[in-house]
């Protein structure tokens, strides 16, 4: 019988066994990642055992928030994330469509490109006091949930443009010459072909900014946010607590106001609270990434 | 007497420094096939794109000259979209808009305002029949035109093409993606259509050319060389860079 002619040699041998070791090794590397977020949430979770009810979340605070639950801040950073969203999705999206559609290759698109970039390198302090002087004092808003949602806005404004772009450029450009050699002018192309191909992109970009805007503290700090706001324990009252002009409480707020400058919370709360603003950005990235896989799974072409 | 449907007008088109069309002037007459031959970038492309203005496109570029349509400046004219619409455009790699069969055929008319649902529906059919097409998708209008083969894809481009009912039908190499069969039956189309419109249709497949086209325009290096009745390009052409094309000799 003669040998047989594809079995390894020592060389491939030694290759594959390399292989092999840089698999795991990444693959280690990789699972490794998981360790701190499951690390975390099993501390959180155990701290915060005792508080973990249904009641935590639907509660006021109580008792100069000693006790009691986390229902006023919850709501306060439900709507400023929903406010800060109707204002910088539209901002976001239309402009990443004209830098994207429309811009030419000038000086004028390179300098917006460049502010968009930088923008999007500031550090949150800096957004906060941008906030106070543009919205609070110069605008006239005073410290409100609005002021405070605009100045989400403009943090979460270039990560929004920038995932609109590549989600507008991963549309083939064979698409839109042959609406424009059909004689559809750029927005009409834009509007039927690109835009509805595009939108999955969009909003898994958007969505992403959610959980950003639900767990900054910095720029809510000194624009609108407060540590204690009454808020009613039931009815509509307790779903519509802040008026636009009003100052709202915020969870990520709320967890720097029981650690540093309320005395005699007890740890739990303290837990609790982490372990729901944790447990709500982990759930909003989670839903978009879902959203992405499922939209993706429905791709057209 | 034939009318001179495009004119060409010492044309000269560059993006910087490169000069894509170099002093062109070329007259297209009505109702027949100009097949436009010659080796790769020799501005054949750059050609097509002024007659419908999609050259508008290409940034930096400069147009010198006038394109006729009509006797009509097509660069001073005031609605390109318009323009656009007279002129039915065929690209090399097929394309199928990621709409429904129905809906590719109807983009067209629909930008253009056509909104009566049994106008679309007429149109539809009557597109897709001139493209041979109608056969293989009257049972499936409303599957993704992304999903169709290759050949039907082009046929769908085609279909496209002639729903606004164009004057002058433009084909940029439509063959070199598809298969013998579809490209004979394309062919057989533009002999039919040829009645109805100009059809100005550039091919690196000489041969192509010699079966389709009443009159042949040879372009190289950005220049129009030669141009004239199909047959005397291929047998008695006057200039000696042509005739080595034509004879395979060169390209």
């Amino acid at each position: 019988m003669s040998a047989n002619p594809f079995a390894p040699s020592a060389l491939e041998k030694r290759k594959k066994t390399k292989e092999r070791v840089a698999e795991y090794v990444l693959a280690a590397i990789t699972v490794s990642l998981i360790v701190p977020v499951v690390a975390i949430l099993a501390y959180l979770v155990v701290q915060a055992w005792p508080v973990l009810r249904p009641s935590f979340l639907l509660d006021n605070p109580k008792d100069y928030m000693t006790a009691g639950g986390i229902w006023a801040p919850l709501v306060g950073t439900f709507f400023l994330v929903i406010i800060s969203l109707l204002a910088a999705a539209p901002v976001g999206i239309l402009a990443g469509v004209y830098l994207n559609e429309y811009a030419g290759d000038n000086w004028a698109t390179r300098i917006i490109n460049l502010a968009v970039m930088n923008l999007a390198g500031v550090p949150s302090i800096v957004h906060a006091l941008f906030g106070v002087g543009a919205f609070v004092l110069f605008a006239g808003m005073g410290r409100s949930l609005l002021a405070a949602s605009c100045t989400l806005a403009v943090m979460t404004l270039p990560v929004i443009i920038t995932s609109t772009r590549e989600a507008l450029s991963s549309v083939p450009m064979s698409f839109r010459e042959a609406c424009w050699n059909m004689g559809a002018t750029r927005w009409q192309t834009i509007r039927t072909i690109v835009l509805p191909n595009a939108i999955s992109g969009i909003l898994t970009g958007v969505i992403l900014q959610v959980s950003r805007a639900a767990g900054e503290t910095a720029p809510i700090l000194f624009t609108g946010a407060v540590f204690f706001a009454p808020v009613a324990d039931h009815g509509w009252e307790s779903f519509f607590p802040y008026g636009l002009g009003d100052r709202c409480m915020a969870l990520s707020m709320h967890l720097f106001t029981l650690a540093t400058q309320v005395r005699g919370v007890s740890d739990e709360i303290q837990y609790g609270t982490a372990l729901v603003l944790i447990g709500l950005v982990l759930a909003v990235n989670s839903f978009s990434i879902g959203l992405r896989v499922y939209l993706r799974s429905r791709k057209k072409w | 007497m034939t009318n001179i449907h495009i004119h060409f007008e010492n044309v000269t088109v560059s993006y910087g420094a490169k000069r894509a069309l170099e002093d062109v002037s070329l007259e297209i007459p009505e109702k027949q096939i100009l097949g436009i031959i010659g080796p790769a970038g020799s501005g054949k492309t750059t050609l097509l794109k002024c007659i419908n203005r999609t050259i508008d496109f290409v940034p930096g570029v400069k147009v010198c000259g006038r394109v006729l349509i009509d006797g009509e400046d097509i660069f001073r004219i005031r609605n390109v979209y318009e323009l656009r619409r007279r002129v039915g455009m065929v690209f090399p790699l097929p394309v199928g808009l990621p709409l429904s069969v129905y809906e590719n055929v109807a983009y067209g008319p629909r930008r253009a305002g056509l909104r009566d649902r049994h106008e679309l529906d007429l149109i539809v059919e009557k597109c897709l029949r001139q493209a041979m097409l109608w056969d293989e998708v009257k049972d499936r209008m409303q599957m993704l035109g992304t999903k169709l083969s290759g050949g039907q894809q082009q046929r769908l481009t085609l279909a496209r093409a002639l729903s606004l009912q164009p004057e002058i039908l433009c084909l940029d190499e439509f063959s070199i993606a598809i298969d013998p069969v579809t490209t004979m039956r394309i062919e057989d189309i533009l002999r039919e259509l040829k009645n109805e419109m100009t059809i100005v249709l550039v091919t690196n497949l000489v041969q192509q050319a010699r079966r389709l086209a009443d009159r042949t325009a040879f372009f190289s290096a950005s220049r129009l060389i030669e141009v004239g009745e199909t047959e005397t390009i291929f047998t008695k052409a006057s200039n000696r860079l042509t005739e080595r094309y034509v004879t395979g000799d060169v390209g």
